[in-house]
C-alpha cells in the first residue's frame, strides 16, 4: 500500500443552467479513482457552487497511481430522473510522483463533455503521499522523469545516456466494441478517453521500469503514438531515450547545452584554430568526413505482413546493399574510436536516440539520413474473443490476447533492424534523431522509422564516466567543433554511395560531402552562412482502389517512386536557395483510399563546411528539342531565383569570395546527371573525385512536359514576404537573438477535390498551393509580429476520406531583434525597447521618479521612463513599432456612428478610460463594504430560503461571487513547440502533459459548421492543458505537439467527431532579466500567480 | 475543390480591432473583406483574396465565440477558452496621448502600490489593470461591444423591449441605415441589460457598470434606455422628433436622480426605474397654485415685476402666463396616471415649449423665465408645497432648457 491519494473539491463557477425551469443547478461531484468512488454533497440552485469538501482519501498501490487518471465527474441531482452527467475531468497524477516535480495539484479546470464541449470550471486540490517501497520486483517506476523535449533539458545534465527505450500496448477499441452499438455517443466517447489515458500511464510505467533496469533515472525525447487501427484494435506506442540526469543547481549558470544559443557569427570563429585543446572543445575528436546524397540514403523497404505470401523484394537505392562492415577498414583512429563506441552500443540492440540536438561534443560524425518503411496489413478480426467479455476487457487489458502486442512488436523491430543495418552501411554505429510513425487507411497500414546515422563520442555511452569535463586524450587530431560532425564517418574508397566529396572547407583535412540531410536539429556549434529557410517538398499519387493484399502491393510499388520524387524535389530547391545542408528533415506518406501523399520538410542551410552548392542547368535532351529560347528564359529565371534567394537568406560565405566562385551559373563540364537518370551519375563518379572545389551544376533536363511542370512548380514555393522567416527546427539557423513575443498556433485545413478526374500533376499542384497557402495565411495572421520566425513549423498531412486533403500544422511564431546581431546582453534589449518607445509616446524621462520603488527593481538600471513598464518594454518593442505604423489608419477604422460612446480621438477614449479606472478603484474600496453587506443579507436570505426567490437569490450570488472571483486572476500559460521559451530561462520541470480528448457533435450547423466545431474544439483543448500547467504551479509549456488530429464529418447527418492528443513538459520559466533578482521568488512561485506576482 | 475546413487557432488570441468594428456594425463576411480590400490591408505581406477570406472568417467566428461572453462581460475577467494577453498588459490601440498616460499611471501608483502598467499594442483588444490580486476589466471591445447607433436607439427609446418590437427592427434598419444584425445585436444588449438590472438593488447606473463593466458615461445611457422602456414614455410622435437621443437620455438622468424611489432610499428593488408613486400623489397638491385665483395672480405679478426690462418678450410672458403655468401644473397633477407618464415630454412640447417657440423666446429668455417662475413661488405666503415643488421645478426646468432648441 505504497501511496495515499488525497482530492478535495473546493468550488465550481460559470456552470451550465440544466434546470430549464430555475435557470439553475443543483450540482454534485464524484470523485474516482481505481474502482473507488466518492460523492459531495449536492450544492442546491447555484450556478457557482461552494462545495468546498472534506479531503477524498484514496489509499492505492503506486502501480495504480502511474496508470490510473483521477477522473471528476460534475453531475445534476435529479429528485426524480437519473442525475445528469455535466462534464467531467480526468487529472493525471504522474507528475505529483516525482520528488523533484509538482508537489500539489490545485486550480480551476475546465468541465469538459466530449458532446457540448468546455461547461464551466471546478476547482479542485490534488496531494499525493509516496510511501518508499523498496521491493525489488516492483511493477511500478515512480520517480522517472518524462520529458518530451528532445534535447537535454535545461537546469538538467546528462551524465549517462542510456540509450533507446520502446514499448507498446495493444486493446480493443471500444468504439467498435458490440456494446457501442447501444450505448451513447458520449459513454463510447468517454470509455475511450479513459482507455487512452489508463493505456498511456500502463505504456510510460513500463518504459519507467526499462529505463531504471538500464540504471537511468529519466526519459527524453519521448514520443507517445496512437494507432487508431479500427476493427483490429487501439495501439499505444512510444519510444524515448533513457538518461541519467543531473539536476544542475539552480544557483548555477546556465548549463552548458547552449543549443539555444546557435552561433551567429559562424565566419569569425570558424576556422581560425583548428588544433584547438580538446578540454574546450570536446567535439574535436576524430575527423572523418561524410557524404551523403539524400537520394541513396534513403532505403525503403517494403514488407508486407506475415500472412500475406506475395514477397516485395526490399529496394534498395545504391550502393546502399554494401553492408554493415563498410567502413571496418579505416584508419587506427576511428578504428579505435569505433571500437570502443562498439562495445558500448552493440550491446544494445538498438542503438537509437531520440533526441535531435546534443550537448556539445556528443556528436562525432554524421552520416546522413535513414529510413525504413513497411506496409502491413491489418488483421480484421485478431480477437476471437466476442461477446459480453469484451465491456470487461476494456478496463482489465491483461487478459487481451497476448499475441496482439508481439506481433505489433515484430513489425517495429523488423524496421528498427533495417534502419540500424542502413546505418553501418553508412559507417555509422547509432542513430539519432529517430522517430517512428504510421499511416493507416482501411486494413493497410504503412509504418515509417527514419533517423540520422551518426557517430557518438563514447564517452557518453561508457559506465562510470561520468564527468562530463573529463577528456579523451587518446584522440589527438582533433577537429574545429564547428565543422567536424560534417566529415564523412564512412571510408571514400568504399563509399556506401556515389558521391561528391571535397576536402573541408574548415579544416582542409578531412572529407566533406556535398550535401548532408539529417533529421536532427543543427548543432550548436556549426557555422554557417546566412538564415536558413522551410524547404518542402509536395507530392501526390493517385492509386487505383483495391482491396487487401492487392492494395498493399501497389502501394509499396509507388513507394519508392515517391521517395525519390521527393528527394528529387528537395534537393532542386535547396539548390535554388543556395543551400547545402538539410536539418530536421521529415518526411511524411499518408496514405489515402485513392491517392498517396508525401510531405517532406526540413529546415535548408548553408553550411560553411560543405561546398557552395553549384546552380542548376537546364537542358533539352538533344539540342533543338525545345526552343532554346524558352530554355534559356527557364535559365534566367533561375538563377535570378537562386541571386535573389542569396540576397534573402543573406548567404554570403567568405570562402566564395576567395576563390571567386560566386557566380551562379556553373561551369557545364561537370554534369552530374543524378536526377533524371540516376544510373548515370555512378558513371560519372571517378571523374567528380577530381573535381573537388568546383561547384557543380544540376542538369535539369527538359525532356517532356512533365519536366516543365516540374520546373515551375520549383520556382511557385514564394519567398516568405519580408521580416518573416520560418524553419521546422528547433533553432532558427543565423537568428538567436530572440525577443520574447511567442505564439504558438494550430492550423488545420481541409480541401475537398471535386473533380473526379485529377492526374498526378493537377493533384500535385493543389496540394503544393494547399500548403504554400497555408504558409501565406500565416504570414498575413502574424504580421503584426513582424520582424519574426516562424520556427518548429510541423505539417502533418492526411487523407481522411476519399476525397479529401487534410493538412494539420503546429508552429510557433517568435519575435526576434532585428538590428541585435551581435550575442545579446541581458540589458539591451530592454534599454532599446524603452528607447523606442519613448520616441514615439514621447514619453517624458521624470515619470518613473514618482514610480514606488518597489515597482520596479530594474528601474535603477534603466534610468528612463518606460521602466514603469520596464518588463513589458521589451516585450513589446516590436509592437510598438507597428503602431506607429498602424496609429494612423487605425484612427480612421473607428466608426463614426458608434457615436455614443466618443471614439473621437484617444485622448477622449483615454479620459473615458482613466474616469472608469478612476471609479473601479472607487468602487473595490467601496466594494468590500458592499460586498460584506450583500454576504449578510445572503446569509439572510439562505436562513429564510423558502421565502427568497429562486431567481433573485442567485442573481445576488452571482453578483457576488463573480466580484470575489474576480480577484483571482487567470494564470497567463505559454505554450510553444520548441524546448525553450524565448527570453526566459526554465527553472523547474513539472512533468508531462498527455492528453486525449474526443469532441462529438450532432448539431454541426449549429456550432458553425465544421470550421466552427473544430475551431472551438481546438481552443477547448487550449484551454485545457493551459489550466492543467496551471494547476501543477507552471506558466509554460515547452515541446508542446499535436500528435493526432482525426476529424470526421458527416454533414448529412449534421454530424462530426474530431480525437486530438497533444503532450509537452510543463515548466516554470522565469524572464532572462529579472532571473537575478527573483531567483528567490521562483523558489516560492510554486503557485502559477506567485510566480508572476513575484515577479513584479 | 473546395475548402471544406479551415480553422487557425492560437494560443493567444489573435483579434484585429478592424475586423471586429465590421463584425459589430453587422457586415457579412464578403462585405468585411470588401472592406478590407479597400482599406488596403492586402499590401502587408503580400495578401491575396483568399488570405483576407480566410482571415476574416477566423475573426468572425472567434468573435462569435467571445459573444456568449461579452454577455456576461464578469465571466471574461476569469475565463479559461481564451487566453487574452497577460492581465498586466494594457493596450492601447492608437497613439496615446501622453497626458492621459501619465495621468493613468499616476492614478494606479496612488491608489495601488503594486501595479504595473504595461503598453501591450494591437490588436488584442481586452484589457486589464490589476492591482492587488484583483483584476478589473477595461476593455474597449467591451464598449464597442455594448456601443449602440444613436439613431437606432432613438427608434426604440421608450418603446417595449419585447418580441413585437424586435420584429419591427427590419423597418428601423432600413430608416436608420444601420444593418439589420447589428440592430439586433444593439437591441438584445438592450434587453440584457434590462434583464439582469431589474431585479437587483441599489443604484442602476453602478449596478450597470459592475454588471457589465462599462464606462461610466454608457452605463448612464443604458440607465436612461431602461429608464425609458420601463416607464415607456412616448418619444415616437413627430412633435418629439427634433429631440435627440442624447436629450433624452440628459432627461432621464434627471429623472432617475430626483423623482424615482431611490433618489429618496437607495436600498429599494427597482428604486431607479420607478417614478416614487407617493411623490406623484403629491404632485397634485400643486394645483392651488392655478385653481387658486389669487395665488394665481399673486404668482404672475410676483414673475413679471422680477421679468420687466429683462426680456424683449416680457409681453409675451406677461399674456402667456397663465396658459402656461396652468401647462406646467397640469402636467404634475395628471402624473398618477400610468397614460399621462408616458405622455410626459409630448405634454412638454405641445403644453409649454411650442408656446413658447412660437412667441419666440431664446433660450436665455426660457432660463430666466422658468428661474423666476420657480423661484416666486416660494415668496407665495399660502403656498405650503415648497418640497414638492422642488423637487418638480427642478427637475421639470433642466428637461426644459434641455429640449429647447431647434
Amino acid at each position: 500500500m505504497p501511496g495515499k491519494l488525497k482530492a478535495k473539491i473546493v468550488a465550481g463557477r460559470h456552470l451550465p443552467v440544466m434546470d430549464r425551469a430555475s435557470d439553475l443547478t443543483d450540482a454534485f461531484v464524484e470523485v474516482k479513482f481505481g474502482n473507488t468512488t466518492f460523492k459531495t454533497d449536492v450544492c442546491p440552485k447555484s450556478l457557482n457552487p461552494q462545495w468546498n469538501s472534506e479531503w477524498f482519501k484514496f489509499e492505492v498501490d503506486d502501480e495504480d497511481l502511474q496508470d490510473e487518471p483521477l477522473q471528476i465527474t460534475v453531475l445534476d441531482h435529479d429528485t426524480y430522473s437519473a442525475n445528469d452527467a455535466i462534464g467531467k475531468v480526468y487529472i493525471d497524477i504522474d507528475p505529483l510522483l516525482y520528488s523533484e516535480a509538482a508537489s500539489v495539484i490545485s486550480g480551476w479546470f475546465p468541465i469538459y463533455d466530449t458532446i457540448h464541449g468546455i461547461r464551466g470550471e471546478i476547482n479542485v486540490i490534488v496531494k499525493v503521499e509516496l510511501f518508499n517501497d523498496l521491493n525489488r520486483f516492483r511493477q511500478s517506476s515512480c520517480g522517472v522523469k518524462f520529458f518530451c523535449t528532445t534535447c537535454i533539458p535545461q537546469c538538467y545534465r546528462a551524465t549517462l545516456v542510456h540509450g533507446f527505450v520502446e514499448e507498446l500496448v495493444v486493446n480493443e477499441d471500444p468504439e467498435y466494441q458490440w456494446i457501442d452499438r447501444i450505448r451513447t455517443p458520449r459513454a463510447s466517447n468517454e470509455a475511450r478517453q479513459r482507455l487512452i489515458s489508463l493505456m498511456s500511464g500502463e505504456l510510460q510505467r513500463k518504459i519507467g521500469l526499462k529505463v531504471l533496469e538500464m540504471g537511468g533515472n529519466a526519459v527524453v525525447g519521448y514520443l507517445q503514438c496512437f494507432d487508431l487501427e479500427g476493427e483490429s484494435g487501439l495501439v499505444v506506442r512510444a519510444i524515448g531515450t533513457a538518461c541519467t540526469l543531473d539536476k544542475l543547481s539552480s544557483g548555477s549558470a546556465p548549463n552548458t547545452n547552449t543549443h539555444m544559443h546557435p552561433n551567429t557569427a559562424p565566419a569569425s570563429n570558424a576556422c581560425n584554430s583548428p588544433s584547438k585543446d580538446g578540454k574546450e572543445s570536446p567535439l574535436a575528436h576524430g575527423c572523418r568526413s561524410t557524404h551523403n546524397s539524400p537520394v541513396h540514403s534513403v532505403c525503403s523497404s517494403q514488407r508486407l505482413s506475415q500472412n500475406f505470401s506475395v514477397s516485395v523484394p526490399t529496394l534498395i537505392f545504391t550502393g546502399m546493399g554494401s553492408g554493415g562492415s563498410a567502413g571496418k577498414e579505416a584508419g587506427p583512429l576511428r578504428t579505435l574510436l569505433r571500437q570502443q563506441t562498439q562495445t558500448a552500443l552493440e550491446q544494445r540492440e538498438f542503438p537509437f536516440f531520440t533526441l535531435t540536438s546534443f550537448p556539445p561534443g556528443f556528436l562525432l560524425h554524421v552520416g546522413g539520413v535513414v529510413s525504413a518503411r513497411s506496409v502491413k496489413l491489418l488483421d480484421r478480426i485478431h480477437n476471437p474473443a466476442l461477446g459480453n467479455t469484451r465491456s470487461y476487457k476494456l478496463l482489465d487489458w491483461n487478459s487481451v490476447t497476448a499475441d496482439e502486442p508481439e506481433t505489433r512488436d515484430a513489425w517495429w523491430e523488423e524496421i528498427r533492424q533495417e534502419i540500424k543495418s542502413h546505418a553501418r552501411a553508412l559507417g555509422c554505429h547509432a542513430v539519432v534523431g529517430y522517430s517512428e510513425s504510421t499511416s493507416i487507411c482501411e486494413e493497410v497500414c504503412i509504418l515509417s522509422a527514419s533517423g540520422t546515422a551518426a557517430i557518438l563520442n563514447p564517452r557518453y555511452m561508457r559506465e562510470g564516466c561520468l564527468d562530463i569535463g573529463c577528456t579523451d586524450h587518446r584522440f589527438e587530431e582533433p577537429s574545429p567543433p564547428n565543422c567536424g560532425f560534417c566529415h564523412i564517418p564512412y571510408d571514400e574508397l568504399n563509399m556506401p554511395f556515389p558521391a561528391q566529396l571535397t576536402y573541408c572547407y574548415h579544416c582542409r583535412r578531412q572529407k566533406v560531402p556535398d550535401v548532408l540531410f539529417t533529421t536532427i536539429d543543427l548543432p550548436s556549434e556549426a557555422a554557417v552562412a546566412g538564415k536558413g529557410c522551410l524547404i518542402q517538398a509536395r507530392l501526390c499519387r493517385l492509386k487505383k482502389k483495391a482491396q487487401g493484399e492487392a492494395n498493399a502491393t501497389a502501394i509499396s510499388n509507388l513507394l519508392p517512386f515517391m521517395e525519390y520524387e521527393l528527394h528529387t524535389q528537395l534537393m532542386n530547391k535547396l539548390k535554388l536557395r543556395s543551400m547545402n545542408a538539410l536539418f530536421g528533415l521529415h518526411i511524411q506518406i499518408s496514405v489515402g483510399e485513392n491517392m498517396l501523399l508525401g510531405l517532406a520538410s526540413a529546415t535548408g542551410v548553408y553550411l560553411t563546411a560543405l561546398p557552395a552548392p553549384g546552380g542548376i542547368q537546364i537542358a533539352g535532351k538533344t539540342p533543338g528539342d525545345l526552343s532554346s529560347e524558352h530554355i534559356s528564359s527557364i535559365q534566367k529565371r533561375i538563377n535570378d531565383t537562386i541571386a535573389v534567394n542569396k540576397e534573402l537568406y543573406q548567404i554570403n560565405p567568405p570562402e566564395l569570395a576567395e576563390e571567386g566562385v560566386g557566380s551562379p551559373i556553373p561551369e557545364p563540364r561537370h554534369r552530374s546527371r543524378l536526377f533524371r537518370s540516376h544510373s548515370e551519375s555512378s558513371d560519372e563518379l571517378s571523374e567528380l573525385d577530381l573535381s573537388h572545389g568546383k561547384k557543380d551544376a544540376f542538369v535539369l533536363e527538359i525532356d517532356d512536359t512533365d519536366a516543365v511542370e516540374d520546373i515551375h512548380s520549383l520556382l511557385i514555393d514564394a519567398p516568405p514576404p519580408t521580416g518573416f522567416y520560418s524553419c521546422n527546427t528547433e533553432n532558427m539557423p543565423g537568428i538567436s537573438n530572440w525577443t520574447s513575443g511567442v505564439q504558438m498556433f494550430t492550423s488545420v485545413r481541409v480541401l475537398r477535390l471535386s473533380n473526379a478526374n485529377l492526374t498526378n500533376q493537377g493533384l500535385n499542384k493543389i496540394f503544393t498551393d494547399l500548403c504554400e497557402n497555408l504558409l501565406k495565411s500565416f504570414y498575413f495572421k502574424l504580421r503584426s509580429m513582424i520582424p519574426c520566425c516562424l520556427c518548429h513549423l510541423n505539417f502533418t498531412v492526411a487523407v481522411p476520406e476519399e476525397e479529401l486533403i487534410q493538412v494539420t500544422v503546429t508552429a510557433v511564431a517568435m519575435t526576434y531583434d532585428k538590428e541585435q546581431t551581435q550575442e545579446k546582453t541581458a540589458e539591451k534589449p530592454v534599454n532599446k525597447g524603452s528607447l523606442e518607445a519613448e520616441e514615439q509616446l514621447q514619453f517624458p524621462l521624470e515619470l518613473c521618479a514618482d514610480s514606488s520603488s518597489s515597482n520596479i527593481q530594474t528601474a535603477s538600471k534603466i534610468s528612463d521612463t518606460v521602466s514603469l513598464f520596464t518588463p513589458a518594454a521589451k516585450l513589446c518593442q516590436n509592437q510598438l513599432l507597428i503602431v506607429r505604423s498602424a496609429g494612423v489608419g487605425e484612427s480612421t477604422n473607428i466608426s463614426p456612428r458608434a457615436a455614443s460612446v466618443d471614439y473621437g480621438s484617444f485622448a477622449d477614449r483615454c479620459s473615458t478610460w482613466l474616469e472608469l479606472l478612476r471609479l473601479k478603484a472607487h468602487t473595490i474600496r467601496r466594494g468590500s463594504v458592499k460586498t460584506s453587506r450583500r454576504t449578510q443579507s445572503l446569509a439572510h436570505s439562505v436562513s429564510s430560503l423558502e421565502r427568497c426567490s429562486p431567481l433573485q437569490e442567485g442573481r445576488s450570488r452571482s453578483l457576488r461571487s463573480s466580484r470575489s472571483f474576480g480577484g483571482s486572476s487567470v494564470t497567463v500559460v505559454k505554450m510553444t513547440p520548441l524546448s525553450f521559451l524565448s527570453g526566459t530561462r526554465i527553472i523547474k520541470y513539472l512533468g508531462i502533459i498527455n492528453m486525449f480528448f474526443i469532441r462529438e457533435t450532432t448539431s454541426l450547423r449549429e456550432e458553425g459548421g465544421v470550421s466552427g466545431f473544430l475551431h472551438s474544439f481546438i481552443a477547448e483543448v487550449f484551454a485545457m492543458v493551459r489550466a492543467h500547467v496551471a494547476a501543477l504551479g507552471g506558466n509554460a509549456v515547452v515541446s508542446y505537439s499535436m500528435k493526432e488530429c482525426v476529424f470526421m464529418e458527416n454533414p448529412n447527418k449534421n454530424q462530426a467527431q474530431c480525437l486530438i492528443n497533444v503532450s509537452g513538459d510543463a515548466v516554470i520559466c522565469i524572464s532572462e532579466t529579472d532571473q537575478e533578482s527573483s531567483a528567490s521568488t521562483a523558489n516560492t512561485g510554486q503557485t502559477g500567480g506567485g510566480g508572476t506576482d513575484g515577479a513584479t | 475543390m473546395s475548402v471544406e475546413l479551415d480553422v487557425f487557432v492560437g494560443n493567444t488570441t489573435i483579434m484585429d480591432e478592424e475586423v471586429y468594428q465590421l463584425w459589430l456594425d453587422g457586415h457579412t463576411v464578403n462585405d468585411a473583406v470588401k472592406v478590407r480590400m479597400e482599406g488596403g490591408v492586402m499590401d502587408e505581406c503580400e495578401a491575396s483574396k483568399d488570405v483576407l477570406l480566410s482571415d476574416t472568417m477566423d475573426q468572425y467566428r472567434t468573435f462569435q465565440m467571445c459573444e456568449r461572453l461579452l454577455h456576461s462581460p464578469a465571466k471574461l475577467a476569469n475565463q479559461l477558452l481564451f487566453q487574452i494577453p497577460p492581465h498586466r498588459q494594457i493596450m492601447l490601440i492608437e497613439r496615446c496621448s501622453r497626458d492621459a498616460l501619465i495621468q493613468l499611471t499616476h492614478l494606479f501608483q496612488r491608489s495601488h502600490n503594486s501595479l504595473f502598467l504595461y503598453l501591450f499594442v494591437k490588436p488584442p483588444p481586452l484589457c486589464y489593470v490589476s492591482s492587488h490580486g484583483n483584476l478589473f476589466f477595461v476593455s474597449l471591445s467591451l464598449f464597442r461591444y455594448y456601443a449602440f447607433d444613436d439613431t437606432f436607439v432613438r427608434e426604440v427609446l421608450g418603446k417595449k423591449l419585447s418580441k413585437g418590437t424586435k420584429k419591427d427592427l427590419d423597418d428601423i434598419s432600413a430608416k436608420t441605415n444601420v444593418t439589420l444584425k447589428s440592430c439586433r445585436r444593439q437591441f438584445d444588449n438592450f434587453k440584457r441589460v434590462f434583464k439582469v438590472v431589474e431585479e437587483l438593488k441599489g443604484p442602476l447606473v453602478e449596478n450597470i457598470r459592475q454588471h457589465f463593466l462599462l464606462s461610466d458615461k454608457l452605463a448612464r445611457d443604458y440607465a436612461a434606455i431602461v429608464f425609458f422602456a420601463n416607464n415607456r414614455f412616448e418619444t415616437g410622435k413627430r412633435k418629439l422628433q427634433y429631440l435627440s437621443f442624447q436629450d433624452f437620455a440628459f432627461c432621464a438622468g434627471q429623472l432617475i436622480s430626483n423623482w424615482t424611489v431611490g433618489a429618496v432610499d437607495n436600498m429599494v428593488e427597482d428604486m431607479d426605474v420607478d417614478l416614487d408613486k407617493e411623490f406623484l400623489q403629491e404632485l397634485k397638491e400643486l394645483k392651488i397654485l392655478i385653481t387658486d385665483k389669487d395665488l394665481l395672480d399673486q404668482h404672475k405679478s410676483l414673475v413679471c415685476t422680477a421679468l420687466r426690462g429683462k426680456t424683449k418678450v416680457f409681453i409675451e410672458m406677461e399674456n402667456n402666463f397663465k396658459n402656461l403655468s396652468r401647462g406646467l401644473i397640469n402636467i404634475a397633477a395628471k402624473l398618477t396616471n400610468t397614460k399621462d407618464v408616458r405622455d410626459f415630454f409630448i405634454d412638454l412640447v405641445e403644453k409649454f415649449i411650442e408656446p413658447c417657440r412660437s412667441d419666440r423666446w431664446t433660450a436665455a429668455d426660457m432660463k430666466l423665465y422658468l428661474t423666476h417662475y420657480t423661484n416666486s413661488a416660494h415668496i407665495l405666503d399660502t403656498f405650503k408645497h415648497q418640497v414638492v415643488w422642488d423637487r418638480y421645478m427642478g427637475v421639470v426646468k433642466s428637461c426644459i432648457f434641455k429640449m429647447y432648441h431647434d
